[in-house]
């Protein structure tokens, strides 16, 4: 026997990679805009989302969502009020969502994607582990609660910097917990130069309209040229 | 922690890798760790050391490069490439602008296998 080296140079998500590259095709050849929401545990990813959501049915935007978290499926029964078409993937403990996970819910799912405009996955809370794992979505929207601190890019900045659109959440307690705004942008800004900023309260419904006016935009631009 | 599924991969695409080649054996594996791939290096070998048991790859070695965090600064006064220390953003160290430019750090591959072959 002989001992030698064989070359790979291969991404070990590669598998990964292929496979959102194939579900993105799929969704973007219904005309869906797919958006994979992430944030820390507790950031008000399902909040606004069923805020959201409510809005863009009753405006003639119609949309759908999986959710994903450790356990339970608490999330998806809130989204689901919204009245959108809305599964819950349990990971039983896996702190991300991989694609191949979206692509077996969907596969089982009746659910007429051209009936569809946007699609939104809820990560599981955490901003590490779904950092690098592509869910096949056209933007990643990274959230940021006000009580959580302004440093909080810094500390994760793999995460913003991989995510396309930022989200300030909970602006109703802004003055409550002395949130620095302004620091708060800078900070965001300075791992992801660029990055557009959103500021919203779920609660208050504050900025949701420009956020979903945004989106809308966003997929008139993508099908429409 | 997502070394495991990480481990898990990695095991999968290196196995298929060194069957294709003929392998009787896999002694290492060489990967290369960007310091923005998420992935902490004693999880991983932790969970490579799970994920190898009953595979062709048990026993062997995961040896691990880790890559620090590299910028491009394209201001006019800079234009060239800075290594990073710390998680401090991305700033350029020189000129103190941020860069959206990461030449390197994200890097989570498989570089080579030291195999044996017949
Ligand atoms: N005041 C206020 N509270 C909010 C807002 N959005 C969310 N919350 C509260 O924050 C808590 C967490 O909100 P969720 O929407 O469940 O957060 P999440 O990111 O989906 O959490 P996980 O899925 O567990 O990671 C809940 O108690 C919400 O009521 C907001 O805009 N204002
Ligand atoms: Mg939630
Ligand atoms: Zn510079």
């Amino acid at each position: 026997m002989t001992t030698r080296y064989l070359e790979i140079r291969q991404g070990v998500l590669s598998k990964n990679d292929q496979l959102a590259a194939t579900l993105r095709g799929r969704l973007q050849a219904a005309g869906l805009l797919t958006l994979n929401v992430v944030s820390s545990p507790g950031s008000g990813k399902t909040a606004l989302l069923e805020r959201m959501m409510g809005d863009m049915r009753k405006t003639g935007h119609p949309v759908a969502a999986l959710v994903g978290d450790l356990q339970t499926d608490n999330d998806a029964k809130r989204l689901a009020r919204s009245g959108a078409p809305v599964r819950q993937i349990v990971t039983d403990g896996m702190c991300h969502l991989e694609v191949e996970m979206i692509t077996a819910h969907l596969n089982a799912w009746d659910l007429d994607l051209n009936t569809l405009e946007f699609f939104f996955i809820e990560n599981v809370g955490n901003l590490v582990c779904p950092t690098w794992y592509d869910l096949g979505e056209d933007l990643r929207i990274v959230l940021l609660s006000v009580t959580e601190g302004e440093d909080k890019p810094l500390k994760y900045p793999s995460m913003f910097y991989s995510a396309d659109v930022a989200i300030i959440t909970k602006m109703d307690l802004a003055e409550a917990c002395e949130f620095d705004r302004a620091l708060a942008h800078e900070n965001i800004l300075s791992v992801r130069p660029g990055i557009r900023i959103f500021e919203t309260s779920a609660k208050k419904g504050t900025g949701i309209a420009e956020l979903i006016d945004f989106l809308v935009h966003t997929r008139a631009k993508k099908y429409v040229g | 922690m997502h070394e495991l599924s990480i481990a898990y991969s990695l095991v999968q695409n290196a196995s298929e890798a060194a069957q294709q080649a003929g392998a009787r054996k896999v002694n290492k594996v060489f990967l290369r760790l960007g310091q923005l791939s998420g992935v902490v290096k004693e999880a991983l070998l932790f969970g490579y050391d799970i994920a190898t048991k009953g595979t062709p790859l048990e026993g062997s070695e995961l040896v691990i490069q880790t890559l620090p965090i590299v910028i491009y600064c394209a201001s006019p006064q800079c234009q060239q490439e800075f290594t990073i220390s710390g998680l401090q953003g991305f700033r350029c160290p020189k000129c103190n602008q941020p860069s959206n430019q990461i030449r390197q750090g994200r890097e989570l591959e498989i570089e080579k296998l030291e195999i044996e072959v017949d």
